[in-house]
């Protein structure tokens, strides 16, 4: 046992810190799209009537599912479960890869139907679905980046638990991966109701 | 006071509880938005979505069980947030 003393606390604050740029990150996409909803009610509600709810509520669950796992495994390794721990990771990042085909399989869908930034259709179609659109795929696309390096880090920390780097009196690192993915569903409880349910 | 010993670990059937709750939550926004409100459906999905964060902050974030000085920051990043939305629909609202 190393005895570097590690400010756990310092770590936390750091990592809420950043979590708060992201908030404001995203935040001002909110805000653009609620600016741009104003302006465009009609014709941002043709554009959220075509994405598919199903998509769109199925990712809802997975992603909570995935942030219970991840919650969990934050219990686990501080009780020094360490199988458990990673289990709970591996869940996770199960989760993770399930969101992002069904993302996949939505964007292919959008864009099978002729529905992408700059395209044919939507150039010739009212300018308030291309906004809305727009904005479908920048929000949920910088979302999606951030589920991409939210697994990576999980299956980073996942390797860190197993070596025996990150244990009972040593896991901030996990505590502050796991936040990061909070961070990711957070996003997502919002993206939800305002693409899929409100228009 | 912060040290390791006192840190305080969220049991699995709390957190599990949680997930229930939001996933119930989940539910009550989807059937809240196929009735046709007008308006109203939109501020009761933001009020759901506000609540399920509130959840996923304090339990599986726990935030309820850091220090003071952590949820005065997380105050600070909101009301910044709020200000920045508030004046935006000053602006786009009045003009």
């Amino acid at each position: 046992m190393s005895h570097i003393e590690k400010d756990t606390l310092g770590a936390k604050l750091g990592m809420w810190l950043f979590l708060f740029t992201e908030l404001l990150l995203f935040g001002g996409l909110f805000i653009l799209y609620s600016v741009y909803l104003a302006r465009y009610p009609q014709q941002f509600s043709t554009g959220g009537r075509q994405l598919d709810l199903v998509f769109g509520a199925t990712n809802t669950v997975v992603l909570l599912t995935s942030s219970l796992s991840a919650a969990m495994a934050v219990t686990a390794v501080k009780r020094g479960e360490r199988r458990l721990t990673l289990a709970l990771l591996s869940g996770t990042l199960g989760c993770a890869a399930i969101f992002l085909v069904i993302k996949y399989l939505e964007w292919s869908a959008k864009i099978g139907h002729g529905i992408f930034p700059g395209s044919a259709k939507l150039i010739a179609g009212a300018p308030g679905e291309s906004v809305f659109f727009g904005l479908y795929y920048l929000t949920t696309g910088l979302h999606g980046i951030h589920v991409v390096i939210g697994a990576a880090l999980i299956g980073w920390i996942g390797i860190k638990v197993k070596s025996g780097a990150i244990h009972t009196g040593d896991n901030v690192s996990l505590e502050n991966v796991t936040l990061y993915w909070h961070l990711v569903d957070l996003v997502w409880i919002f993206i939800f109701p305002l693409y899929y349910l409100i228009l | 006071m912060t040290n390791d010993s006192a840190e305080h670990i969220v049991s699995y059937g709390k957190l599990t509880a949680v997930w229930v709750a939001l996933l119930v939550l989940t539910t009550a926004t989807v059937l809240v938005t196929r009735v046709d409100l007008g308006a109203g459906k939109v501020w009761a999905a933001l009020a759901i979505a506000c609540v399920k964060s509130g959840l996923v902050i304090a339990f599986f974030m726990h935030m309820k069980y850091e220090p003071r000085l952590f949820r005065a920051i997380l105050f600070v990043a909101l009301v910044t947030l709020a200000t920045f939305i508030g004046f935006t629909f000053f602006d786009v609202l009045y003009r």
